[in-house]
């Protein structure tokens, strides 16, 4: 008997749940560029052809809006569709199938049909690859009412959410960021779900939520510790979810917590932060007592040139520093401003 | 085999109820019955109908904004339809499509929608489907002639003949992209080469002779259910009305008038009905197939009447599926 639970990489993690459901369900196929290259999907679906054949496994030609009007019409016949969009920007010449026709099916026809799709779309930034290369746009498609997005940080979550969404009947857009693919963590043998619109808090605390996504979750954590040795005791809650996302679950730590940080390693305008923000500011008002921090990044393109780079991008210590900033913060006279 | 008379005669009742059903939503729409954009296939009936007479009732057809006659021609209700135009609840789509968004998946109509070329695509996912599951089920897309001029049109040709798909590709040639004519637009008007350069079988069909669309489909069907892959009928017609609404178009200026009476002279109805009579089916057979239509007609107008609105409370339901779908 194969153990029950192992550590696997979050690459391995998802290479499993595609393997376990192209296993288990003759439904599923996979469609989009790179699938029979070695290096387009790393190892997360290495392989992945020629254990199922390359009649489910389909490397496509360089048409995304086709390739996945393709899936969402397979879809709406009743297969289970996962497209793949090996660098988020390219899933940009997408837009009319996943916007126009998947998210709307449902509504438009009174739901009377629904598209059972999945597109699995890959943030691959850094490296110096710039501005076409590595885009993270969930909160486009956040905006789209009929889409659900998810954005696993953790092996577990990786395998879990990826079965979840091929299972739930509705469109949904799975992003992974490939700066995660290295972490490990333990995940179950088993085909497994993870319930999309939940939560997962990484670590108690008392005095400041941060509420991060995908690559931004584990930062978050390691965050945290740094914060522990000034004595601040921040809770860490993994969105997971981007739509619909935990609502009750970031609002019952910050009625405990009274300060929220949220991180989203993309474009702060209008961005998933902003979201979070408005709905705190909105259900919390009374129980806030320093305003919400966004870590995201700037509204710049992404850059080229390392030096760049290292400018561009957040992290731990970008956390860190607002969770600081927000614990620090007093009002004064009933005139809102940070004690220095 | 080529149309015998029974077809030619379920040809021409099946344009009948096309072209009936729509001079009747022309005249609801003139009257403020009918809100919703509705944009008319009159004059262009023989396609949809000899496509449709060569398809099961289990393959996949769609369409776009002007998809009454695609509706109709597969089978779909004509009260449930009526009652979409009016917006009703009990309208193919529940009052939440309109004209641009018809559905019918009893008869393998899973939408038609008004993005031009959004369904092809799509189209193309179904045969892809069908050939995955070996279930022998042809899908057919139908589209104008400005789809053509989208980047996924010829995205999905070479996706189609690359994969050898079981699809058709229906272009219905009326010259006109709502108010620009074929040549303002492109610089060849061989539609059909567009499928030669992506290995897609390509054939320009008379679009106003049913008999000519029934052949070339069932000939086109017969390559899909044999694994030959994808076939583009290019078929040459005409639209009689405006892009959208009952007018005519002339008053302002978008159709030639010259041209207009051409084409009206080309009435595909007129002539299958001409055709049937040399065949020897007495006028007063024909008149009898008319009256019946317009009762029919007339019933899903009562129809939709009668029924009522959706409920202000649901205008926020169906944004997802309900149904779990298990694996």
């Amino acid at each position: 008997m194969p153990p029950e639970i192992r550590s696997l990489t979050y690459a391995q993690a998802i290479r499993e749940a595609f393997a376990q459901l192209l296993a288990s369900d003759p439904r599923v196929f996979v469609i989009g560029q790179g699938l029979w290259s070695p290096w387009y999907a790393g190892t997360s679906l290495q392989g992945i052809d020629k254990e199922f054949g390359r009649d489910r496994v389909l490397d496509s030609p360089v048409s995304e809006n086709a390739v996945t009007g393709a899936a969402v019409g397979a879809a709406l016949a009743g297969m289970r569709p996962i497209v793949f969009h090996p660098r988020m920007d390219f899933m940009l010449l997408a837009v009319d199938p996943i916007v126009n026709q998947a998210a709307n099916w449902a509504y438009m026809f009174a739901g009377r049909t629904s598209v059972p799709i999945v597109i699995r779309a890959v943030i691959n930034r850094g490296g110096e690859q710039a501005a076409q290369h590595s885009q993270a746009l969930q909160a486009m498609f956040t905006h789209v009412p009929g889409l659900k997005v998810v954005m696993p940080s953790t092996p577990h979550d990786a395998k879990g959410l990826l079965v979840a969404a091929v299972n739930d009947g509705n469109p949904v857009l799975y992003i992974d960021d490939r700066w995660l693919y290295e972490e490990v963590g333990d995940v179950p043998t088993a085909e497994y779900a993870v319930e999309i619109g939940t939560a997962a808090v990484r670590r108690s605390g008392g005095q400041v939520t941060i509420v991060a996504t995908s690559f931004m979750a584990p930062q978050a954590t390691r965050a945290a510790t740094a914060l522990e040795a000034d004595g601040i005791d921040a809770e860490v809650i993994d969105l997971r979810s981007i739509k619909p996302w935990d609502r009750a679950c970031v609002v019952e730590s910050v009625h405990k917590t009274r300060r929220l940080v949220v991180a989203d390693a993309a474009w702060r305008t209008c961005g998933v932060a902003a979201e979070i923000a408005a709905t705190i500011a909105t259900d919390c008002f009374d129980t806030l007592v320093a305003p919400v921090a966004r870590v995201c990044l700037p509204d710049a393109p992404a850059p080229m040139s390392a030096s760049l780079e290292s400018a561009y991008y957040v992290g731990a210590d970008d956390i860190s520093a607002a969770a600081r900033e927000v614990c620090s913060y007093r009002r004064w006279h009933g005139v809102s401003r940070p004690v220095r | 085999m080529p149309a015998d008379a029974a077809v030619l005669r379920r040809l021409y009742v099946t344009m009948l109820r096309i072209r009936l059903f729509e001079e009747r939503v022309a005249q609801l729409v003139e009257a403020g019955e009918i809100r919703c954009p509705c944009h008319l296939c009159i004059g262009q009936e023989a396609i949809a109908a000899g496509v449709c007479a060569a398809l099961a009732t289990t393959d996949y057809v769609w369409g776009g904004h002007r998809s009454h006659g695609h509706y109709i021609a597969k089978g779909g209700e004509l009260p449930a339809l009526m009652a979409e135009l009016y917006g009703r609840e009990t309208g193919c789509a529940g009052g939440r499509g309109g004209s641009m968004h018809l559905i019918a998946p009893e008869v393998g109509i899973l939408g038609t929608v008004p993005l031009v070329a959004a369904t092809i695509p799509l189209a193309v996912g179904t045969a892809l489907a069908s050939k995955l599951r070996r279930d022998q089920r042809i899908s057919v897309s139908f589209f104008g002639d400005g789809a053509t001029e989208e980047g996924h049109f010829h995205e999905s040709l070479n996706l189609a003949a690359l994969y050898r798909l079981p699809v058709i590709f229906v272009c219905e040639n009326n010259f006109y992209a709502s108010h620009m004519g074929l040549l303002e637009r492109r610089a060849v008007d061989q539609l059909e080469q567009a499928g030669h350069v992506h290995g897609v079988s390509s054939w320009r069909v008379d679009g106003n002779a049913a008999d000519l669309m029934y052949d070339g489909a069932m000939a086109a069907v017969a390559r899909a259910r044999a694994g030959e892959g994808p076939t583009l009928l290019v078929c040459d017609t005409y639209r009689w009305r405006g892009h959208v609404g009952p007018s005519w178009d002339e008053d302002v200026g978008v159709k030639r008038k010259d041209e207009l009476h051409a084409w009206l002279d080309q009435d595909p109805i007129a002539a299958l009905g001409r055709r049937l009579a040399a065949l020897g089916i007495p006028d007063e057979e024909l008149a009898r197939e008319k009256t019946l239509v317009r009762t029919e007609i007339e019933s899903s107008v009562q129809f939709a009447r009668e029924s009522p609105r959706p409920d202000p409370k649901g205008v926020a339901s169906h944004v997802f599926g309900l149904a779990k779908h298990a694996p």
